[in-house]
């Protein structure tokens, strides 16, 4: 990978911060956007225009054409089997609300159970447990292993009759492990329960394929990857898209209706994309698409764990980090800082960072259920990306070891 | 702004962090309890005060928090013992001014003074007052009733 090529593409990689150049490891929480993307969104808004399948002009017609096309080609991104399983929403967290309200209204009944787990994210969880409450369902949890990984094994015992749902991340966002989803959807299949997939920490690092997986719906975000804030897809397969039910109902999603109440809906996508979409972000998103494609999943993948086997490296010299994910292969850092055996607060280490011009999460990255799990209040999150360098690395790793408690407090001196 | 040496300050909290005052909740049914959970990260403290009619007899904190939570709660807890809502109130009102950096009263604020700076990172002023709310909302109850 030409990494001094691609930093040329970010524009904001030329800005400091806290007066040092930017050394940004958070995209796991959101990732920096390059230029074509930002391109993409400016022609929208300069020179597109119009509203998407409503207008009986060229602009519109040249809307449709782009914003049909991204659908295409997020279609092939997850090697769906067509462009009308793709639905573009405002990104994994709405796509896994709307699966688990459409699902608990439409498919499950009272003391069924969907199955998630410790370490899942908020989006994932929240959903479920919400619906449950409407719905009498209950939502149970696939016992995580020493690591904090999800594995066939501990699937399988938790797996009974009264599962009807399965719903995880295909990588968890705190610990960066790659769940087997196409193992587990196997097993789901036979005992006729559906599964749902975030990809949200999956999708930016790693080739989906959705009929390989088999998975029944499966989500994520643009920008996460590249793309624009406020767009993401929902990915469902044709014929349980076709049976279900939209969550939303408005303008475009609908053929016909009258005020007996009697409504024709428009078919699958269109009947689950009411009111006027994020077209800039969906033009974005297919922008993105085509640079994380021209770089390639495999490669952008190998550089992200090659940057973290370096940290890894250099950080364990210190002796004073601990990490709590050394063997997920992906590009997710999730440790600690200690000083003379005493475990530095991990906001503490987090805002010290800041004023070195990095930028790391610190906290329970939304998952908060993995605390027990890890038996820590908080983490740090160090995230490699496509643009990230040992350079940058040596910055950090030059800065955990300034980072002693004293040193974290003098901050605000 | 006080001229004091910053190292003399930074020392204050560490001192509070490292071996925080009043730092073990009560059983005593006499206690009011405040749980304050973070919106925007993982401090998640309970705070108890006990009254003695109008004066504060007793403030105990404890929970999962990061430097400046601990160190802040802390020295609030000794600040206002003994002191009568009125006056721990004027200490609160002072000690927000100061974060807000706004006019304050030093001689009030005795040790928090160390926090004078803590709005230099944004994001770490809820960790400054986070523990002060739960005292501030515990005293307003109280005069409430």
């Amino acid at each position: 990978m030409k990494i001094a090529e691609c930093r040329k593409d970010f524009p904001i990689l030329q800005r400091t911060m806290n007066h040092r150049p930017l050394v940004y490891l958070d995209n796991g929480a959101t990732t920096l956007k390059p230029q074509p993307v930002i391109d993409a969104v400016m022609n929208y808004y300069t020179y597109l225009g119009a509203n998407a399948h409503r207008g009986d002009y060229e602009m519109s017609a040249q809307v449709d054409a782009a914003y049909e096309g991204t659908r295409k080609k997020t279609a092939a991104f997850l090697n769906a089997h067509c462009p009308e399983e793709i639905i573009f929403n405002s990104g994994s967290s709405e796509g896994l609300n709307q699966v688990a309200l459409m699902l608990s209204g439409q498919r499950l009944q009272a003391g069924d159970v969907i199955l998630s787990d410790e370490s899942e994210h908020a989006s994932s969880v929240l959903p479920w447990i919400h619906a449950s409450q409407i719905h009498q369902t209950k939502v149970e949890y696939i016992p995580l292993d020493e690591e904090g990984k999800i594995t066939v094994e501990n699937f399988k015992k938790a797996l009974h009759d009264k599962v009807k749902v399965v719903c995880l991340a295909q990588v968890s966002n705190v610990l960066g492990f790659e769940a087997p989803v196409k193992e587990i959807t196997k097993i789901a299949h036979e005992h006729g329960a559906l599964v749902v997939v975030d990809g949200a920490q999956s999708t930016p690092h790693i080739p989906i394929d959705v009929q390989d997986l088999d998975v029944d719906f499966f989500v994520f975000s643009a920008h996460k990857m590249c793309g624009p804030t406020g767009v993401g897809v929902l990915y469902g397969k044709k014929e349980l898209l076709d049976a279900l039910d939209p969550v939303y109902y408005g303008g475009e999603s609908n053929a016909r209706f009258d005020r007996c109440g009697t409504l024709i809906l428009k078919e699958t996508p269109l009947k689950y994309e009411s009111g006027t979409q994020p077209i800039e972000g969906v033009l974005g998103l297919g922008a993105a698409i085509d640079y994380i494609q021209s770089i390639g999943k495999d490669a952008i993948h190998a550089h992200e764990w090659e940057l973290k086997q370096y940290f890894l490296e250099k950080a364990k010299a210190l002796k004073t980090i601990h990490f709590y994910n050394e063997k997920a292969q992906s590009g997710i850092c999730t440790f600690n800082v200690f000083d003379k055996g005493q475990m530095i607060p991990a906001q503490d280490v987090a805002s010290f960072l800041n004023t070195k011009g990095i930028a790391v999460r610190s906290g329970t990255h939304c998952a908060k259920m993995l605390v027990d799990v890890l038996q820590v209040p908080g983490t740090c999150r160090a995230s490699f990306y496509i643009y990230n360098t040992k350079e940058e690395v040596d910055q950090l790793v030059a800065a955990l070891q300034e980072a002693t408690l004293e040193n974290c407090i003098g901050i605000f001196f | 702004m006080s001229e004091i040496d910053p190292n003399l300050l930074r020392d204050i909290i560490m001192d509070h962090y490292q071996y925080p005052r009043n730092h073990q909740l009560s059983e005593e049914p006499s206690y009011q309890s405040k749980h304050m959970a973070s919106e925007s990260c993982i401090d998640d403290i309970t705070v108890q005060v006990k009254f003695d009619q109008d004066r504060i007899e007793d403030v105990r904190f404890d929970g999962q928090a990061c430097t400046i939570s601990t160190a802040s709660t802390s020295i609030m807890s000794e600040l206002v013992k003994g002191k009568t809502k009125e006056e721990a109130n004027e200490i609160i009102r002072n000690y927000f001014s100061m974060i807000d950096q706004k006019e304050y009263d030093e001689d009030l604020l005795e040790e928090a003074i160390a926090f004078q700076n803590v709005g230099k990172q944004a994001n770490r002023i809820n960790c400054a007052t986070i523990g002060w709310k739960a005292l501030r909302d515990m005293i307003k109850e109280s005069e409430g009733k």
